[in-house]
């Protein structure tokens, strides 16, 4: 095997952080591919432009993602990354894993690999950095055959992913682990078989702290949350007092809502006032808890700026039930791509498409009501549309008012 | 050696046979949790059962032999049960008490780092760069290295005001999460591309290409069978060259990052937030990227020293205004910082009560 020279990198293995340089070497110890990557990677440190070429359709028979292409424009100088093409394996629901189940991933990445991994890419999958087209197919009958499937990309429903959820967190309000377990299920066409506009993601957290930052980051964003009390055990909250929390500094006048009080002995939370933010919650988790009825908001829309400026997702749906087997929600979901199907053009995200024609034919295309929860605000100017339709229940409300004498506003 | 049958369609193998007996019993019925240092936290159900986390560090590019080591110490000590986190950092799930300090012990001794847990800084989200990735400016390990190594102290042991979330994305795509960051560095190209008109037809569509660009800025050029690109409109996103390799827009000398505060994701307290720009251009330094350290390292110390408890730095921000945070940073307020593409509406100021 070629011996780079690395004195670049090399410096990034000094210092405490655990260096990524570290690992590729330890792989190119005997993997050609990642000891050309390692070589391949100081050139672009030397020269400071990368030298990878975009795409190229690989894949796997059956499936029209899951591989991304990747090949380098130097790939005569260095034959090891001439092709190293990335494999998406779909992680499992909160990333759990045994030791027994990730050897055999090793085992198999070695075998056919450059023995490089992300652990994890940022879209959820697990991985696989680095093999060449000839191995793609022997690589998806060793995973398959084992349990383990391949994520999704291109312009397809991109591997679901959530937080940890009911598995080791007292916030969650529905049970992420199990729904993007079951969402994922269901839609196995649509993750492996490209046939969207564009890629779109669903990613699901169990409250208001998105530990997975749905809100930024997915098409759909399925956020936890409740309709009852917080429920105050006002023993521990004696024992933050006790236990130096400032409670009226920390906690009652950061409430967004300003609608907890406190004099010293008691706390108190005008809950009907509450917006759900989980800052208290957060702060004083073994004095509140959320209790009553739990579910889910739908928010609709993120994006990062390419093409046109980055967006939140939108509330769309303030509540919804989320039990299995999920009937409601994945009803919702395939009514979203029916209308995006319909109105989108080619590489065009859902929230892009929103803006385009309009949050109304969205929320009719679903079949959804406007109500207040959905805004910040109501719309500054007064160039609205009126149909035929919404004209004749203005004009019927006011004929009801005629009849009984009051006004309905 | 024949290969196995495939299986296709099956999507990833049930999430329960991973979670260790404890999760099992204990699933949705968890009562509290307590942070006893930033690399161990404990989660305590209603059963009384407890369940302790130690978070360790991962470069998130991991060679197999670093993932079979953290197997063999998952034997070890929590019966071979652990997970991965958002941030890519790696938790040990250890349900027996004596377990906890001698894989601390162990840990250390092997040199793995723990840590990220509560407020200070966790492992940074962040993209492929020059690793693996065609369209970067930079490469994102690389800052990140860099960056960690210097804030290592807010990963271990020292605490801010609240969570700092960090991330880089090696190009204006940003494809890991920037844009609702605390802090975030972004590559960015600061020139036009330039074209390889001979090799435009052979390699390219037209329509795409034009359709491509965000801000309508190519045009045909029949003379040359190839496209223009009016450079009073480009603003060096790239698109164009994704989608037609004889466009270049790579420059060693002029791709370099810009500095984006003030993001979060999510609800407590405040809306989620995206990250603004300050600082529009810093140059490409590899190996170390010193002034893009630097400069990281100077605002998360400036909002240490400003903020108050619980504030993220985009509500400190909002709270003392953006005129105050570059007073007290010192960077140059610079024309780029001022919005010219979607959002300038919103984010001029209309009143005329700021502070000096
Ligand atoms: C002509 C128009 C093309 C456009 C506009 C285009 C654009 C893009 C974009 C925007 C992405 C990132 C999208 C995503 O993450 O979903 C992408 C990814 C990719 N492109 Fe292209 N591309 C084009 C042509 C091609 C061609 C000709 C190939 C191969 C021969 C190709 C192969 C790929 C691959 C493999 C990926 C990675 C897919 C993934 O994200 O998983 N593209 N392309
Ligand atoms: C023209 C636009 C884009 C192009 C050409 C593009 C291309 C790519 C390519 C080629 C990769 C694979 C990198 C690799 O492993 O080799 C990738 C990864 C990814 N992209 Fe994009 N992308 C585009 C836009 C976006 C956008 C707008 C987002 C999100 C908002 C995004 C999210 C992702 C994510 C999450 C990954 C996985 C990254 C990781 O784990 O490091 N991409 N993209
Ligand atoms: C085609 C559309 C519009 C026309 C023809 C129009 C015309 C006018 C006229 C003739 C005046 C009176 C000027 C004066 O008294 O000196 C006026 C004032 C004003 N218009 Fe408009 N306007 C239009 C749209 C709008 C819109 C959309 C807005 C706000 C969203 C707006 C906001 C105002 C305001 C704030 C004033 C001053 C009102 C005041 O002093 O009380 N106008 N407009
Ligand atoms: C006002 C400006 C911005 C807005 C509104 C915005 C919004 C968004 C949204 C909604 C997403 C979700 C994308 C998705 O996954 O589909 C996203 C993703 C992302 N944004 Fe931004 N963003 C903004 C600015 C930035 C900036 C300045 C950066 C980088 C400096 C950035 C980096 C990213 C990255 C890396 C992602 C990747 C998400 C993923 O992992 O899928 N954004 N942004
Ligand atoms: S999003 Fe909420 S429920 Fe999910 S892990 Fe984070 S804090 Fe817990
Ligand atoms: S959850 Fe938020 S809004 Fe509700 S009481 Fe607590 S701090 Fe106030
Ligand atoms: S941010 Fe840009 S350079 Fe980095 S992985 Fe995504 S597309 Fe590639
Ligand atoms: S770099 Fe972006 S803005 Fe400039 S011409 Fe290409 S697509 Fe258009």
């Amino acid at each position: 095997m070629k011996k780079y020279d690395t004195p670049l990198i090399d410096e990034l293995e000094k210092g405490p952080w655990p260096s990524f340089v570290t690992e590729m070497k330890k792989a190119a110890k005997n993997n050609e591919m990642a000891n050309d990557a390692v070589g391949h990677l100081e050139k672009c440190f030397k020269t400071k432009v990368g030298y990878w070429k975009h795409g190229g359709i690989v894949g796997v028979l059956g499936y029209g993602g899951g591989v991304i292409g990747r090949y380098s424009e130097i790939g005569d100088e260095f034959p090891g990354v001439a092709h190293f093409h990335t494999v998406r394996i779909n992680q499992p629901s909160g990333f759990f894993y045994t030791s027994a189940a990730l050897r055999e991933i090793c085992d198999i990445w070695d075998k056919y690999g450059s023995g490089l991994t992300n652990v994890h890419g940022s879209t959820g999958d697990l991985v696989l950095l680095g093999t060449k087209t000839e191995a793609l197919e022997a690589i998806f009958a060793e995973y398959s055959s084992r349990g383990w499937d391949l994520g999704g990309s291109g312009s397809a429903l991109r591997t679901p992913s959530c937080c940890i959820g009911p598995g080791r967190c007292e916030w969650s309000n529905y049970d992420t682990l199990d729904l993007s377990y079951a969402l994922t299920q269901e839609f196995q066409d649509e993750i492996h078989r490209p046939t969207f506009a564009y890629k779109f993601k669903i990613k699901m957290s169990g409250c208001a702290c998105d530990c997975v930052a749905s809100l930024a980051r997915a098409d759909m964003s399925i956020i936890g949350t409740w309709k009852g009390k917080i429920e105050v055990n006002q023993d521990e909250v004696k024992n933050y007092a006790k236990n130096g929390m400032d409670i009226n500094a920390e906690i009652v006048n950061m409430c967004p809502t300003q609608c907890i009080s406190y004099d010293g002995k008691a706390l108190k939370i005008n809950d009907a006032e509450c917006s759900r933010c989980m800052h208290c919650i957060t702060r004083m988790t073994k004095a509140l808890r959320p209790s009553g009825e739990r579910g889910a908001t739908i928010c609709i829309g993120s994006k990062a700026p390419i093409v046109v400026g980055s967006l939140l997702s939108w509330v769309i749906v303030p509540f919804i039930k989320v039990e299995p087997p999920y009937t409601e929600l994945k009803d919702l979901v395939r009514k979203i791509w029916e209308w995006w199907d319909d109105n989108a053009k080619p590489r065009e995200r859902i929230g892009e498409v929103i803006e385009m024609k309009g949050m109304r034919s969205f929320l009719e295309g679903i079949g959804q009501s406007p109500i207040p929860q959905q805004i910040k605000e109501p719309r500054k100017d007064p160039f609205m549309f009126y149909t035929e339709d919404d004209m004749a229940a203005f004009k019927a409300k006011e004929a009801e008012e005629k009849k009984t004498g009051k006004f309905k506003f | 050696m024949a290969l196995p049958q495939r299986k296709t369609d099956i999507g990833p193998p049930h999430y329960k046979q991973f979670l260790p007996p404890v999760i099992q019993k204990n699933y949705g019925k968890w009562k509290y949790h307590e942070i006893t240092d930033p690399g161990l936290m404990v989660h305590v159900g209603e059963s009384g059962d407890k369940l302790w986390t130690v978070r360790v560090a991962s470069p998130r590019i991991l060679s197999t032999a670093t993932i079979r080591e953290h197997c063999d110490l998952a034997d070890k000590y929590c019966g071979g049960f652990f997970r991965y986190t958002t941030r890519n950092n790696v938790e040990f799930l250890v349900s027996d008490e004596k377990q906890v300090e001698p894989l601390r012990k162990d840990l250390t001794k092997r040199g793995f780092k723990m840590g990220g847990i509560g407020s200070g800084i966790s492992n940074v989200v962040h993209t492929q760069g020059w690793v693996h990735c065609h369209s970067a400016c930079t490469d994102a390990s690389g800052l990140v290295k860099s960056m960690m190594d210097e804030l290592m102290p807010y990963f271990e042991s020292k605490r801010l005001p609240n969570k700092v979330r960090l991330a880089v994305a090696c190009c204006v795509n940003m494809c890991g999460a920037v844009h609702c960051s605390d802090i975030a560095v972004v590559a960015v190209h600061t020139k036009v591309p330039t074209i390889a008109h001979e090799n435009f037809k052979n390699m390219c569509e037209l329509p795409t290409v034009i359709g491509s660009c965000p801000t309508r800025a190519i045009s045909p050029d029949p003379a040359n069978k190839s496209v223009k690109i009016n450079a009073e409109k480009c603003m060096y996103c790239g698109n164009c060259f994704t989608v037609c390799p004889p466009i270049s827009i790579k420059d060693p000398e002029r791709d370099g990052v810009a500095i984006v505060v003030g993001g979060k994701v999510n609800s407590l307290r405040s809306n989620p937030k995206f990250s603004k720009l300050v600082i529009p251009y810093i140059s490409n330094e590899p190996p170390r990227w010193p002034k893009v350290v630097a400069a990281i390292k100077h605002i998360v110390e400036v909002y240490a020293k400003n903020a108050r408890k619980h504030e993220r730095v985009g509500e400190w921000i909002e709270r003392i205004g953006w005129e105050r945070f570059f007073s007290l940073t010192g960077i140059d307020f610079t024309f780029q910082c001022i919005d010219d593409f979607t959002f300038m509406r919103d984010t001029m100021r209309t009143s005329s009560t700021f502070k000096w």
